[in-house]
């Protein structure tokens, strides 16, 4: 039996700047040991606010309200600065959405990777560097030799998404938070990424909660699934039973939207507004 | 690619040197009066005035005049000074050193007094610290250099008397310099004597010059350094444990002093040119409090010298500006 | 994937306090600096019935007194005597003419100046916007310092070519400003429909545009007076502006200069009255540029 690599329990949030408006409302999900969760919502869902919530760096606006973030039987949320910076960035990594800006566009690709491994797994910079070009040929980046001395702009978007992979999984984290790392990416690197990750993922037994909009991605990666409808869980259970037999409207509204590859002429379908209006009635709100 | 920017940067600082010295030959030429008549000394016998005449091509067509003109300058010649019966080029640069250690001593100071508060401002950044020290800097940008000048005098020369207000190094230390470098030479030869007066002497001025400038640079580098520091790159670099100061220093300054840095560039002309007003202000020998003395003696061939002098730091200011901008710039250096 | 629904709370509150703050801010700016402008043209204007004494009556018997409230003050002599003997009060007072004819005659020059060629760059566009932009930006690419050299030695000394120094070198501010408006404006449906009802373009630009212009003219002038203050203020000081027997804050900074070691409160008094100044033009011009720019106003 695996016991529960991260439990959430009871989280509930408000934002400040919308007159405290209830953003997540009493949010529950578990992650196992080396699992892959995919959390999915539209944007302002809280999807987000949750990954933000694990990693600590809710922005001011967002207040909690009530609930835990139990993390290999600690709770994040009652621990002091100190005990959360030794966690983040050596036990729970981030890959971010954006690889963009996710690099720092003044400094060399070898210098940024081995920040992490200097600066929570105490290499010298020598072993650091040589650990680093291993990284980038685990993350199957083809010449890392010359990656290493490259600036950001140099590289591709996709590089650069293998290159934050690296730096996630460099530090042996045991939770990887993949915050939507595909949405910036054209849809053929976007495969090779997933594959990435998974490959990783299952190589290390890392636990991966993986944020995102698209339940196709879900279907592709994920083993199971939390699906949000403005701050809410509405459904939940593995993938396959989700995906295939869903309990609620939404889903099974939101699985009809989507494109549907073997029958091109179905799917595509809007969620109809008497949908959103029940949910609405559900939840609680106007 | 680089090598084809440069070399087009080069060519436009040629081309505006050019229109300088165009406008500098035009507005003299406008002056009422005879130019000839107010580069002779007095008692000139009218061959030498048609001498001087044939010597600048006055005789000759306007465009032609120029040409001439053009080429005396080019060969270092810029005439003799009414007022000072001396060679000009002689004058000019006998002065232009000590302009030019006040004024990079004064860029030095700026940039590191701007960067240090900008960085002090991000470190303190949504509390009450931050607010005060916008506002403080808020007021301090509206001061202009001619008050920030005379404020200092004030404040130094009456309530703390530490620093000499006028001069650049006290006359009765007569010591023989090889250059007209006065810092960096007693620095290099570690005549610490002579440096720390040499240094005492520019400390005001400098500060006239320097504070200015250093909260234009506060104001923008701490902008850029806040919006810095909310991207991915350094969220993620806080997630691997990096304290607050290297965070700023390491990965938010980088991609900061871009920007910073060509403002710096225009504002360090603007530097420059508060030379001639501060350099009077604390009797600095250098071209700017010449400049001052040329243009209330109608020293015509003085003035024409100081001007493309002037006009030639500027130019050269704003291409080591630019190259600097690219040398630092990664998107720039590697294509 | 569904349209993201925003959800809308139960309190979407309108704008709340920062704006309201700002236009506060901007009030107290404008009041600041707009009632301290006003009681120096009144003192400018009245000169004669207000200072204590004549600006240029000496008295080397009265030289060097400290001002009132020191040891040694002379009564009737409120901010001491220069070296000379000679009111400081009163001289102050009498300089404030010169500091606001120049203020006001250079900076509405060049105002005036720089909005023509301004709002024909923008709204006429084509051949004239570009001659006239290249012309701004030649003109901005030389150095204030080195211009005013140069014209001060070309048209000589006097506060007529400190005037002129000043339009001269700084009607482009006015011009790229009121350039980038004009064409802002001329895109906006006002504008559009003028044009399609079919009025001229003369009287589009003069009825339509400008007026919506002024309140960044306003408020440009204002800052403009505020740096030609300064600048007649350096110039009287190297002794480049009026002859030295007038009075004026330049001059009297010089004098206060020189005997720093033995009168400081020379060079006290011009220079807090030249700071304050100064800093109410600022004010006031930046106070009515966030009241009256829509586009800061935001």
């Amino acid at each position: 039996m695996t016991e529960n690599l991260l439990t959430v329990t009871g989280l509930s949030a408000v934002s400040d700047r919308e007159g405290g408006m209830p953003v997540l409302r009493d949010v529950g999900l578990t992650l196992k040991n080396g699992g892959v969760r995919g959390l999915v919502g539209e944007s302002g869902a809280g999807k987000s606010t949750i990954a933000k919530a694990i990693l600590g760096i809710l922005p001011r606006t967002v207040r909690i309200t009530g609930g835990w973030i139990n993390f290999k039987g600690r709770d994040l949320l009652s621990m002091k600065p100190q005990e959360l910076r030794s966690i983040m960035g050596s036990e729970i990594a981030l890959i971010p959405q954006d690889p963009q800006t996710a690099l720092n566009p003044a400094r060399r690709i070898g210098a940024q990777l081995a920040d992490g491994l200097k600066l929570k797994r105490d290499m010298s910079a020598r072993t650091a560097e040589a650990h680093a070009l291993q990284l980038l040929a685990d993350v199957q980046i083809r010449d890392p030799d010359r990656v290493m001395k490259s600036f950001p702009h140099q590289l591709s978007g996709g590089m650069r998404q293998r290159v934050l992979i690296a730096a996630a999984f460099a530090v042996e984290p045991e939770l990887v938070i993949a915050d939507e790392p595909t949405t910036a990416l054209d849809v053929t690197v976007q495969k090779e990424i997933l594959r990435l990750i998974r490959h990783m993922q299952s190589a290390r037994g890392t636990g991966v909660l993986f944020v995102t909009h698209d339940l196709g991605i879900v279907a592709q990666i994920c083993d199971s699934v939390t699906l949000l409808y403005a701050g809410k869980v509405i459904e939940e259970g593995p993938v396959r039973n989700v995906l295939e037999n869903p309990n609620h409207a939404y889903t099974k509204a939101l699985i009809a939207a989507g494109p549907r590859y073997d029958r091109p002429d179905a799917g595509l379908e809007p969620v109809p507004e008497a949908v959103f209006r029940e949910l609405r009635q559900e939840i609680g709100i106007s | 690619m680089i090598a084809v920017s440069i070399l087009n940067r080069l060519i436009v600082a040629a081309v505006t040197l050019l229109g300088v010295a165009v406008i500098v030959f035009v507005l003299l030429r406008v002056v009422p009066g005879d130019p000839i008549a107010m580069m002779i000394a007095p008692g000139a016998s009218p061959a030498d005035i048609a001498a001087l005449r044939a010597r600048y091509g006055l005789d000759l067509s306007l465009p032609a005049q120029f040409g001439v003109w053009l080429q005396s300058v080019l060969m270092g010649d810029f005439g003799t000074s009414i007022s000072l019966r001396r060679d000009v080029l002689e004058l000019l640069l006998g002065r232009l050193p000590a302009t030019l250690e006040l004024a990079f001593a004064a860029l030095i100071v700026a940039l590191a007094v701007g960067g240090a508060v900008a960085v002090a401002g991000t470190l303190v950044r949504r509390t009450p610290l931050e607010p005060a020290i916008d506002a403080i800097n808020g007021v301090l940008l509206a001061v202009p250099d001619f008050v920030w000048a005379l404020a200092l005098v004030l404040f130094v020369g009456v309530f703390i008397p530490v620093f000499p207000l006028s001069g650049r190094i006290d006359p009765t230390l007569s010591i023989d310099f090889l250059t007209p470098f006065y810092l960096l030479e007693s620095l290099v030869r570690f005549r610490l004597g002579v440096f720390f007066d040499v240094a005492a002497h520019i400390v005001m001025p400098v500060l006239a010059l320097a504070l200015p400038l250093a909260t234009v640079i506060t104001r923008i580098l701490k902008e850029a350094l806040l919006e810095a520091m909310v991207q991915d790159y350094v969220l993620l670099a806080r997630l691997k444990g990096m304290s607050e100061m290297r965070l700023v220093l390491q990965e938010a300054l980088r991609n900061a002093v871009g920007p910073a840095l060509s403002l710096t560039g225009v504002q360090f002309t603007f530097l420059v040119g508060g030379t001639v007003i501060v350099e009077r202000i604390f009797a600095y020998p250098g071209i700017g409090n010449m400049a001052i003395d040329a243009v209330i003696n109608r020293d015509l061939p003085l003035i024409q010298g100081l001007v493309l002098v002037f006009g030639a730091i500027f130019i050269v200011i704003n291409l080591a500006v630019d190259l600097l901008a690219a040398a630092l710039n990664p998107r720039l250096r590697h294509g | 994937m569904a349209e993201p629904i925003t959800i809308t709370g139960p309190a979407a509150k309108p704008r709340r306090t920062p704006s309201r703050l700002r236009n506060l801010f901007a009030e107290r700016q404008v009041l600041f600096g707009g009632s301290f402008i006003l009681l120096l043209v009144v003192i400018a204007i009245f000169a004669p019935f207000i200072a204590p004494k004549d600006p240029l009556e000496q008295d080397l018997m009265l030289g060097s007194l400290p001002p009132a409230w020191l040891d040694g003050a002379e009564p009737g002599y409120y901010l001491g005597t220069d070296d000379l003997g000679r009111d400081v009060l009163s001289r102050l007072i009498y300089g404030s003419r010169i500091a606001l004819l120049v203020a006001i005659v250079s900076a509405s020059l060049a105002a005036l100046i720089g909005t023509i060629l301004g709002l024909l760059a923008g709204w006429y566009g084509g051949w004239a916007d570009r001659i006239i932009s290249r012309i701004v930006d030649i003109w901005m690419a030389f150095p204030p310092v080195l211009l005013s050299i140069l014209l001060v030695a070309v048209f000589g000394s006097g506060v007529h070519s400190v005037i002129a120094a000043i339009v001269i070198i700084d009607w482009t501010r006015f011009c790229r400003v009121v350039r980038a408006e004009t064409l802002a404006q001329s895109q906006l449906d006002y504008v559009t429909a003028a044009r399609t009802a079919g009025f001229p373009r003369m009287k589009i630009l003069t009825r339509e545009i400008f007026p919506n212009i002024v309140p960044i003219l306003i408020a440009l002038v204002s800052l403009e007076m505020g740096i030609a203050v300064v600048v007649e203020a350096i110039l009287s000081f190297v002794g480049l502006s009026v002859s030295s027997d007038t009075p004026t804050w330049g001059g009297m900074i010089a004098q206060g200069r020189q005997l720093i070691h033995h009168a400081w409160w020379l060079l006290v008094a011009p220079l807090a009255v030249l700071f304050t100044t100064v800093l109410a033009f600022n004010q006031l011009g930046s106070g009515l540029r966030r009241a009256l720019d829509p586009v800061l106003r935001r």
